[in-house]
């Protein structure tokens, strides 16, 4: 093209040509589109968390301090973590109750670690909207199952932590932990 | 308002119809970059840096408000700020460095738009409004340049903001209270770095609104071209659609080659290594200069160093740069041939080169030490800038003698391609 | 109107910067500056080749290693690396494990809390954590170096002229003052617990050599711990600590130019082909 030599038009014109332009045309569009999809990503992926928020996924929790029938409440990923070491008088609580009767059917049993059942670990979020249940500190109310207890909108949590009553869908949130010791636990 | 033979925007599609009866959005991009715009069929390529400058302005806006997700507008956090986008955060780095390189290459553009602007004389009547409007832009995108620069709060912002205010307290009076205003203290500190941050934020949008001014300005006498000749029908213009959008996509391309090479190659080569270091109120760095693109105006403001009577040389400097800028707000009035472009002004044209090396020398000396000879180097060349503008563009467009116009836009490309001569010639794509 | 006062105007600034010009070159010819001992006497930094010079150079971990050994054991005493974190160190190739290591025996320790009397403590760093600093603010480590205070490290090779080359350059560049300086300079001689060395800007900095005999570290991989080598190592290292990001960067810079190569060219032949017949009509 850089050339007008081809003063009768047949270089480019002609069923042949007009279709090889449009594609050029078609290619460049598309070549122009693609690069701004590819420049769309590492915009949207600035917005994911960041490495040093990734490192902080994990949380060591000591244990020899929690006596039973104690709680205390850290922190995971930002979000509080309750960690309880049940009696067992509430561990028998728990056991008592049909878990086909519950609203998120699940055991003690399915929420610790074998061999470890007084170790109840939870998220401190209600299922319902994200709010802090009571329960955890000396004192609180812990609601009418023994459990915690959500102000927000009345969700009662047994000595389990399952939902037994008031708006909230699911059981307390129990994250992926071990035990790295008999008295100290890494979750996440 | 176009020329009457502009395309008319005739929506196909019902519901392209409905907007543009309720809304005429559609109607408006036609009109402005689309069909709808005719433009001169003879533009070089120094037309494609008024798209550019838009494109680069985009690249700072996107870049720049994700910058602000991850910064902290607070003189302690700040310069750690800066460094955890850097490091931390997903394609943080990459983020980064294309606000800073993005910033040199919109000044890169944009002066290549002016001195494509000074040289086809496209500042002259009917688009005075025009040239006025890109000043305006000119001047809030220093603006918001050394506020920006600010913000990482290493040596040179920290030094850089003290060295540019102190500028205001040159003014006699009013100007120390002015300079401890604008800082909100005594010296540069954590309101200074919060109004800094709010104003950097806020101007790229004013410029944005003016750049549709300018636009809209440019739309009603319509483009200028290289021959200076104004559009005498439709033979002299094409659509800008799909015309001149395929040049500037091309154009973009080259850009953006070029962004890249620096961006992933030499981020740091624009740059000043003081910046890397945390801002340190005690300790001053051995050379400050400001970025690359302010230069020949820094080197303007230190070429004065004598007193003239009761002016003291601090304050003749702080006026002969503010000057220096403002000046060319009365270039329409000071060039008064009735010749606008280069091409047919044989006098002009040699002084424009002139004034292009000189503009260059005084860039090298402003980046250079405030030491001899470059003192000396850009006391010359800025006595230069000032005659230039103010007494040698006046004499030459009253004494020289232009060449013979070409008849028509038409009638310059038809002679470009040989056809007055008879024969057709291989002439290289343009 | 416009032109009389721009002539006015432009007469004053250009007359009056003439003026000054005529002014300074009189006083550089009558009294030309003297000249500096840092202007006759400071070095450009020495030529080294790093295995990332050039576009497409890439870090050689085994060399970061070295290099992060001489700062652990040498460095670290006294200068801090606070925008690094522990975690960081994967990408020289340490395992999950290692990084946990060298966290929890690393000599200088994180701050912290008593959780019983909330009194100011100390911890073993993790892997989160950023390399704690070596004193607890500026007075300490002023009080300790001599009044000097040993800047961080993290971002040092970036914020030099030639900085990978600076930092080799400075650390092999101590030496006595020469004859010829004192000769010519007799006022310039390195005071009392500074140290002469032509690569600093003003030539006499605070920091006794840090690396001054072979064998200083031990290097695991059998290296031979010369000055030379340790300080092209940890000036390697420190390089990484300022744009850990490089490969990244250059990795996504090839790829980026190659597509837009591909895509300027189809742009152009775009744009012929939509010019086409502008041209030929032309033609």
């Amino acid at each position: 093209m850089a050339s007008v030599e081809h003063t009768d038009g047949t270089g480019l014109t002609g069923e042949d040509g007009v279709r090889r332009r449009d594609f050029i045309n078609i290619a460049a569009v598309s070549f122009a589109g693609v690069g701004g999809v590819a420049v769309v990503l590492p915009l949207i992926d600035q917005m994911n968390p960041s490495a040093d928020v990734l490192a902080l996924a994990s949380t060591e929790v000591d244990l020899s301090a929690i006596q039973p029938g104690q709680a205390i409440k850290t922190t995971f990923r930002s979000q509080p973590l309750f960690v309880r070491q049940l009696t067992p008088k509430e561990i028998a609580e728990a056991d008592k109750v049909d878990p086909s009767t519950l609203r998120d059917p699940q055991t003690l049993e399915e929420r610790t670690v074998d061999g470890k059942k007084q170790w109840l670990i939870t998220m401190g979020v209600c299922t319902h909207l994200g709010c802090v249940p009571l329960g955890a500190g000396e004192g609180e109310n812990r609601g009418e199952y023994g459990g915690y207890f959500c102000p927000c909108h009345g969700s009662s949590y047994d000595t389990a932590a399952r939902i037994r009553k008031g708006p909230a869908p699911k059981n307390l949130e129990v994250p992926k932990f071990s035990f790295t010791s008999d008295t100290a636990i890494l979750v996440g | 308002m176009s020329f009457p033979w502009a395309e008319q925007y005739t929506p196909k599609h019902p519901l392209m119809q409905w907007v543009d009866e309720k809304l005429p959005v559609p109607r408006l991009v036609y009109n402005a970059v689309g069909a709808g715009y005719p433009v001169p069929r003879n533009l070089n390529y120094f037309w494609n840096f008024g798209v550019l400058a838009g494109l680069a302005l985009m690249i700072q806006i996107v870049t720049g408000i994700i910058m602000a997700m991850h910064y902290g507008a607070n003189d302690l956090v700040a310069f750690s700020t800066v460094e955890h986008t850097m490091r931390d955060v997903n394609a943080g780095w990459l983020m980064r460095y294309a606000h800073a390189n993005g910033a040199s290459f919109f000044f890169i553009v944009v002066y290549l738009h002016i001195f494509r602007g000074l040289y086809f004389g496209s500042y002259k009547a009917p688009r005075e409004m025009v040239w006025l409007l890109g000043l305006v832009i000119f001047l809030l995108m220093m603006a918001t340049a050394f506020m920006g620069y600010v913000l990482p709060w290493g040596q040179m912002s920290y030094w850089g903001a003290k060295v540019i205010t102190g500028l205001f307290g040159a003014i006699p009076v009013v100007g120390e209270p002015i300079q401890t205003w604008l800082l909100g203290g005594f010296a540069p500190g954590n309101a200074s770095l919060n109004r800094f941050f709010s104003l950097h934020f806020l101007l790229p949008f004013v410029i944005a609104g003016v750049i549709i001014l300018h636009i809209w300005a440019l739309h009603i006498p319509g483009s200028s071209n290289p021959t200076g000749v104004e559009v005498k029908g439709p033979q002299d213009t094409v659509p800008f659609h799909p015309y001149y959008t395929a040049k500037d996509g091309f154009g973009a391309g080259i850009f953006l080659i070029a962004f890249s090479i620096l961006l992933f190659f030499a981020p740091n080569f624009l740059g000043h290594p003081d910046n890397y270091i945390e801002a340190n109120p005690l300790s001053t760095p051995a050379h400050i200069v400001p970025e690359w693109y302010f230069w020949p105006f820094y080197a303007i403001l230190r070429a004065f160093t004598v007193d003239f009577f009761f002016i003291p040389a601090k304050l003749l400097g702080v006026l002969a740069m503010f000057a220096s800028i403002l000046l060319l707000f009365f270039l329409p009035w000071l060039d008064t041939s009735p010749v606008r472009s280069g091409r047919y002004r044989p006098t002009f044209r040699k002084f424009w080169w002139i004034l292009l090396a000189d503009v260059a020398v005084l860039g090298y000396c402003g980046g250079a030490p405030a030491a001899e000879p470059f003192v000396m180097i850009s006391q010359v060349a800025a006595a230069y800038y000032f005659a230039h503008f103010l007494i040698i563009l006046p004499l030459i467009s009253r004494f020289e003698k232009p060449l013979p116009l070409p008849g028509s836009i038409t009638e310059a490309v038809l002679a470009k391609y040989g056809k007055t001569d008879g024969e057709t010639v291989a002439v290289p794509a343009e | 109107m416009v032109r009389i006062g721009a002539f006015l105007v432009g007469l004053f600034f250009s007359g009056w910067l003439l003026v000054s010009f005529l002014l300074g070159a009189v006083a550089y010819v009558t009294d030309p500056p003297a000249a500096t001992v840092e202007h006759e006497f400071h070095l450009t930094p020495k030529h080294v080749s790093f295995s990332f010079d050039g576009p497409l150079g890439k870090y050689d971990q085994a060399q970061l290693q070295r290099g992060f050994q001489v700062f652990k054991e040498v460095c670290s005493a006294c200068h801090s690396l606070k925008f690094v974190a522990f975690r960081d160190l994967a990408a020289l190739g340490y395992s999950e494990a290692e990084v946990k290591a060298i966290a929890k025996q690393w000599a200088i320790k994180a701050p912290s809390v008593d959780p019983a009397t909330g009194e100011a403590a100390t911890r073993d760093p993790v892997p989160a954590d950023h390399f704690p600093k070596p004193f607890a603010n500026n007075v300490a480590a002023a009080a300790a170096n001599n009044n000097a205070i040993p800047p961080d490290l993290s971002l040092m090779t970036k914020a030099r002229h030639h900085g990978s080359a600076y930092i080799y350059s400075l650390l092999t560049g101590f030496q006595a003052q020469p004859a010829e300086l004192l000769k010519e300079f007799p006022d310039a001689k390195t005071p009392e617990g500074l140290h002469y060395n032509p690569y600093f800007p003003n030539l006499n900095l605070a920091m006794a050599p840090p690396l001054t005999a072979e064998g200083q570290v031990t290097y695991g991989d059998g290296t031979k711990p010369t000055v030379d080598q340790m300080s092209q190592d940890v000036s390697a290292f420190l390089t990484w600590t300022a744009e850990p990001k490089l490969e990244n960067r250059r990795r996504a810079g090839l790829a980026t130019i190659i597509f837009l190569l591909i895509a300027t060219g189809l742009a152009y032949m775009s744009y012929q082909n939509i010019w086409a017949d502008k041209k030929k009509a032309a033609a």
